[in-house]
């Protein structure tokens, strides 16, 4: 692989940098007027050119979201998001379908190359199709034709909405409803794009479909929606990953992700969240309440798997509804905070159908000030005979200001069930640092090579890819946390 | 009018026909507030997200009992650990029965809440005691603005006091349906050392809710070793709301035995601190039919070097719900605390349900914390085992679930206690063998 990366280069790296992905590209954008009513609303559904089915479907969303309040019950602190004060749709202008990468404005094409995702790159050194997303509104889908030989239809949503109408009505809103809860119901009403993948029966995707997502336009709010569907006996692995630039003011983050595994299918899904997480006071950084849920059906799989280093507050809990019988449901999930980022993650294992399983595998990180929840929900319901579950939630803590939390429910009403579950709280030993430091390892090499250790279970799951780049990032995120 | 209603309105005709000192006048004073402000718990309520008392409230409690009631000894034997010789506190509905009591003053203190509020000679203990634990909660509150009459337990320095303590409430259900709010306060002193059975038990079928609070202070090196014995019958409603406060290289543990009671909600409060403090919380619950067994527990370890250790088992049969809702919190300060919780659960019913929540949260790194549940069936095998060598079926069960319950019991110090849950174990799970085998 070209991008060898060692301890020195890290060690390199953690001296000079502060940020690396926060810069800001000044991209002439289109954007709305602040605050959100039914207007803006409509606005946004015609700027996008979408079916009137999809704009009724907005409203209502929008009017339901009106009479929620917002969610409290998370164990994290922030000042609250005005939703008047922002800006809900901002887009690249000029937008022309392009053929080749020549056509791209040169500034983006900067951009990506400092995020180290140069496309043109990326199409001939490694086998990924990229869907770039820069604030909102897609910009290049490469790889778009291998896929399509396959019936694999991977695209932004807008485009579904132009391109497949049938497939995004029949399934948008199925998994995660409008109404489903305070920052779903603000993301359905006013969502300003996304991804939308589809496998056909059989297919088993031959390639790693990614996306990047970025905030790239000073007081806008970032609304992703994503919806994947895996036709029966389907394949596919998705990744996902997020940069966000430096910024003072905080920024709202609402994305929802809806997963459908139908029967036999299997979906992987990774991310890897890297917003701007706050300067070292705890100043500025995104807000990013996601909700992100998966329905599996007769013998289905959905696998989540997640390395959280970014994010001022984190609020996320990607789920799994185990509705068919023998379907199955992973969870694989690091989260790392330091200075003054706030975690609140976990997964829902909702076991319907019979001889459904789920694994659940949190390994929690906390350093500086940060304080790192686990909140996870363990259901089986009457009918679902034989369940099975096996939940392990393993913190680590760095320094005594920060804090670790867990917060297991586990509900059952079926007396076949088999649900286990297990958590540690524990801290670097010192012999381990020890043994490291007699053997020319410094105390911060160390640490990195120990918390490494510690994640390995969950980096393991990730696709190559992304295992190096989390990996560096767990090392970055924690940097300056030796105390 | 509704029960909240009522009680508040009852509150000012109450307070005017106890007589007590401004202290605790205040205190109720202060509490009916809290009360009236807060209400009683809904299910929106994180800690009462899987318990509702709606059906319980609805019920039109009589408040103050209206007359006293007798009991022979005879007829309520069988719910005293009668084998051994104890101190007992009994109240029949809600008052003080002489009769079947046996206190003390001689060296130490086992009498009654009543006379402690109102002699001067309680009052520096009452002052520097009485309300100091309880939270300020509802329930609590609404307890401590009703509170009058109860256990008071006070063990002074250097005493090893040699027979345990029963405190038993009965009720007669002479009226058709009846709230209660007793109120226990046990202190002991540097190096002593106190063993304490409570118990509640309905002797009709109308029926009880009791409000119990008890708020336990254990000083330096004290030992204090409490049994809740719970098997009331299917109309009881109980919300017990104990809180232990405890100073260093003090041990303190409760064993709930919950076997019975329509609605049964533990609120079981630890609070560590000094160092070095060891703290036990041990529970088994064996219910069936539509009984609802609710175990809330808090372990806040405050200072360092503290153990507590906590071990739950459940049975549920027919339409039962347990609930398991343990916390426990290490402050910055308290390094090298090591706290332990297991939660272990055995369904043997369709209907049955069960929800638990393990909650941990952590704010000092040099800990040792860890926490486990389980939900399980009885093993196949095991069962196959004993069944081929000629035990029968409903045995066998009996024989693995007494088992799995065991290292619960293991920890119990008065045989004669053991022996009883035993028995009681037994007779819940329809079976006639000694399992002390």
């Amino acid at each position: 692989m070209s991008n060898k990366y060692t301890e020195d280069d890290l060690r390199e790296e953690l001296k000079t940098k502060e940020y690396e992905y926060g810069f800001y590209t000044d991209i002439a954008s289109d954007t709305f007027p602040i605050g959100l009513n039914e207007d803006i609303v409509r606005a946004i559904s015609l700027k996008k050119e979408e079916p009137e089915w999809m704009t009724e479907w907005r409203l209502e969303a929008f009017r339901a979201w009106e009479k929620m309040i917002e969610p409290e019950w998370a164990n994290v602190h922030y000042a609250k998001p005005d939703f008047q004060a922002i800006s809900y749709y901002s887009a690249p202008n000029s937008k022309p379908k392009y053929d080749s990468l020549d056509e791209v404005d040169p500034e983006l094409l900067a951009t990506f190359a400092k995020l180290g995702i140069s496309i043109d790159e990326q199409k001939k050194l490694s086998n990924v199709a990229m869907d770039v997303v820069v604030d909102s509104v897609s910009v290049a889908t490469t790889f778009k034709k291998t896929l399509g030989e396959k019936g694999i239809i991977f695209c932004s949503i807008s485009e579904a909405l132009r391109e497949h109408p049938e497939l995004v009505r029949k399934y948008i809103g199925t998994v995660v409803p409008q109404k489903d809860n305070f920052y779903a119901a603000l993301n359905s009403a006013v969502f300003s794009d996304g991804s939308f993948c589809y496998i056909p029966k059989g297919v088993r995707c031959p390639m790693e479909l990614s996306t990047y997502f970025r905030i790239n336009q000073a007081g806008t709010g970032q609304f992703e929606r994503t919806l994947v569907i895996a036709d029966e006996g389907s394949y596919v692995s998705y990744l996902e990953g997020c940069t966000a630039p430096s910024r003072d003011e905080n920024q709202l983050h609402a994305a929802v992700v809806e997963l459908i595994a139908m029967d036999d299918a299997e979906i992987k899904y990774s991310t890897v969240q890297n917003w701007y997480p706050g300067n070292a006071e705890g100043k500025g950084g995104v807000f990013n309440f996601v909700t992100k849920r998966g329905l599996c059906e007769k013998n289905a799989k959905i696998s989540w798997t997640q390395v959280e280093t970014g994010s001022a507050v984190t609020w996320k809990y990607p789920s799994c509804v185990l509705k068919g019988d023998n379907s199955v449901g992973e969870f694989y999930s690091i989260a790392v905070t330091n200075n003054y980022q706030q975690a609140d993650t976990g997964t829902k294992m909702i076991h319907l159908g019979k001889n459904t399983k789920s694994t659940i595998i949190s390994k929690g990180i906390s350093a500086g000030k940060s304080q790192n929840s686990y909140r996870g929900l363990v259901k089986i319901s009457p009918n679902a005979d034989n369940a099975r579950n096996f939940s392990q939630c393993d913190s680590l803590l760095m320094g005594n200001e920060c804090g670790a939390h867990t917060f297991p429910y586990i509900e059952v009403k079926n007396k076949t069930a088999k649900i286990e579950h297990e958590a540690t709280t524990s801290k670097i030993g010192e012999d381990q640092i020890f043994y490291c430091n007699q053997r020319g390892i410094d105390t911060e090499k160390a640490i990195a090579l120990i918390v490494n250790g510690f994640s390995k279970e969950v980096l393991n799951k990730l696709p190559m890819e992304f295992a190096v780049e989390a990996q560096k990032l767990l090392e970055i995120s924690l940097e300056g946390s030796v105390g | 009018m509704d029960l909240k209603e009522k009680l508040t309105a009852s509150f000012l005709a109450f307070e005017n026909q106890v007589d007590t000192d401004t202290y605790v006048h205040d205190v109720r004073n202060e509490a009916i507030k809290i009360f009236e402000e807060k209400g009683f718990p809904s299910k929106k309520e994180e800690a009462w997200k899987y318990t509702s008392l709606n059906s319980v409230l609805k019920q039109d409690y009589s408040v103050f009992p209206k007359k006293e009631n007798a009991i022979e000894y005879s007829e309520v034997k069988k719910y005293f650990i009668h084998d051994i010789d104890t101190y007992n506190v009994v109240f029949i509905d809600g008052k003080y029965s002489s009769h079947l009591s046996q206190t003390t003053h001689d060296g130490i203190d086992v009498c009654l809440m009543s006379s402690a509020l109102t002699k001067p000679k309680y009052r520096l203990v009452i002052e520097n005691y009485f309300n100091k634990a309880a939270t300020k909660d509802s329930l609590p509150s609404l307890n401590t603005a009703f509170s009058n009459e109860g256990a008071y337990i006070h063990i002074p320095k250097n005493k090893l006091v040699q027979k345990p303590i029963q405190i038993i409430y009965f009720s007669t259900g002479s009226e058709a349906a009846t709230m209660l709010q007793p109120r226990n306060l046990v202190v002991v002193d540097e190096n002593s050392h106190v063993q304490i059975i409570e118990r509640h038990q309905s002797l009709t079928d109308n029926p009880v809710l009791t409000n119990s609070v008890t708020e336990i202070f254990t000083n330096k090196r004290a030992i204090v070793d409490y049994y809740k014995i719970q098997n009331d019958n299917q109309n009881a409603t109980l919300i017990d709301n104990t809180f232990i406060k405890q100073k260093q290289e003090s041990v303190a543990s409760v064993h709930t035995f919950s076997f019975g009671g329509k609605l049964v909600r533990n609120n079981l409060n630890f609070y560590q601190l000094g160092e070095r403090i060891e703290s036990i919380l041990k529970g088994v619950t064996i219910i069936g039919d539509k009984q609802h067994v609710d175990h809330n527990t808090l372990v806040h370890h405050i200072e360092p070097n503290c153990e507590s250790h906590q071990d739950y088992k459940g049975i549920f049969g027919e339409s039962s719900t347990g609930v398991f809702n343990g916390k426990i919190i290490v402050e910055k300060l308290a390094q090298k605390t090591n706290a332990f919780q297991a939660n272990n659960n055995i369904l043997i019913s369709d209907k049955a349900t069960i929800n638990t929540k393990p909650q941990l949260e952590i704010f000092a790194d040099d800990v040792k914390c860890s926490h486990g549940c389980t939900i399980g069936q009885l093993d196949e095998s095991a069962m196959f085992y004993m069944q081929s060598r000629g035990i029968p079926e409903k045995e066998a069960k009996a024989l693995l679930m007494y088992a799995f319950s065991n290292n619960v019991l293991n920890s119990v110090k008065i045989p004669e206690i053991k022996q009883r849950i035993t028995k009681i174990i037994a007779n819940k799970l329809g079976v006639n063998i000694g399992f002390d085998l």
